[in-house]
């Protein structure tokens, strides 16, 4: 089982990140439209992680069975959390000067997408499947 | 990371080649609006082929850039972009990017020619 860890404290992690993503994803055989996505959404999600807390966990792995091809990402951070969540999900909300879209595109983007925030601790989990053929 | 500016005529090409930080967005958008000002070019082609990743903070500098362009009196044709890029962005959310696109450079080059001419035609 594939597993890679990076620790999100610059700008330039976040590029490492979404290309760990998009490696993962073209090694698993996902196609070019699916590694975009991906890497996507992790550049959306590292890219909070540095606006909101400063610095934060971005961890990839491979959970595939033999019935599914299975990427799960997972995004972590340690700073403030996110007070109202269902208004961060809404797409065009923003406490910053962004554009508001972060979250509620990389869930777009994604076939699963879990999100827990509380201050001190924010947990996001992405997963990308594919059927074995 | 330094993106290269070309001048070619009255228009200037640029063609991002690298994994752009958003520090490195900020800075292109800032030496793209002052060659423009400085040489009075009047158009602007931004060739994206080589970005695989275009996310919304990559989308809006692109969308401030070429609004930024257009005040100082270029007009921007943003050209090259992945159609997996597209599929993306579309998905994303709506009107990511609003600028004009071409398919490659060389359209990219013919349409920014048009509309320069159509502005010069506009009455007053």
């Amino acid at each position: 089982m594939d597993k890679k860890r990076i620790e999100i404290k610059n700008e330039a992690d976040i590029v490492l990140a979404r290309q760990a993503g998009r490696k993962m994803a073209q090694s698993l055989g996902f196609g070019p439209a699916d590694q975009t996505r991906l890497a996507t959404a992790i550049s959306e999600l590292t890219r909070n992680v540095i606006q909101y807390a400063q610095q934060g966990i971005f961890e990839i792995c491979d959970q595939s069975n033999r019935k599914a091809i299975i990427i799960r990402v997972m995004v972590e951070d340690f700073g403030p959390g996110i007070a109202d969540l269902d208004k961060a999900m809404e797409y065009g909300f923003s406490t910053s000067q962004s554009l508001g879209v972060g979250l509620p595109a990389a869930k777009k983007l994604v076939h699963k997408f879990s999100i827990k925030s509380k201050p001190g601790h924010t947990k996001v989990t992405m997963v990308m499947t594919r059927k074995r053929v | 990371m330094k993106i290269p500016i070309l001048q070619l005529k009255n228009l200037l090409l640029t063609s991002i080649q690298v994994e752009l930080t958003d520090r490195d967005a900020i800075d292109f958008q800032y030496d793209v609006v002052h060659k423009v000002a400085e040489t009075g070019a009047e158009g602007l082609v931004i060739d994206i082929t080589a970005m695989d990743v275009v996310d919304s903070f990559i989308a809006r500098a692109l969308n401030e850039t070429a609004r930024m362009a257009r005040l100082v009196g270029a007009e921007v044709v943003i050209c090259g972009m992945q159609p997996t890029v597209a599929l993306t962005l579309v998905e994303m959310g709506r009107e990511l990017i609003d600028v004009e696109s071409a398919l490659n450079l060389d359209h990219g080059f013919e349409k920014a020619q048009r509309l320069i001419s159509a502005k010069k035609r506009m009455p007053g």
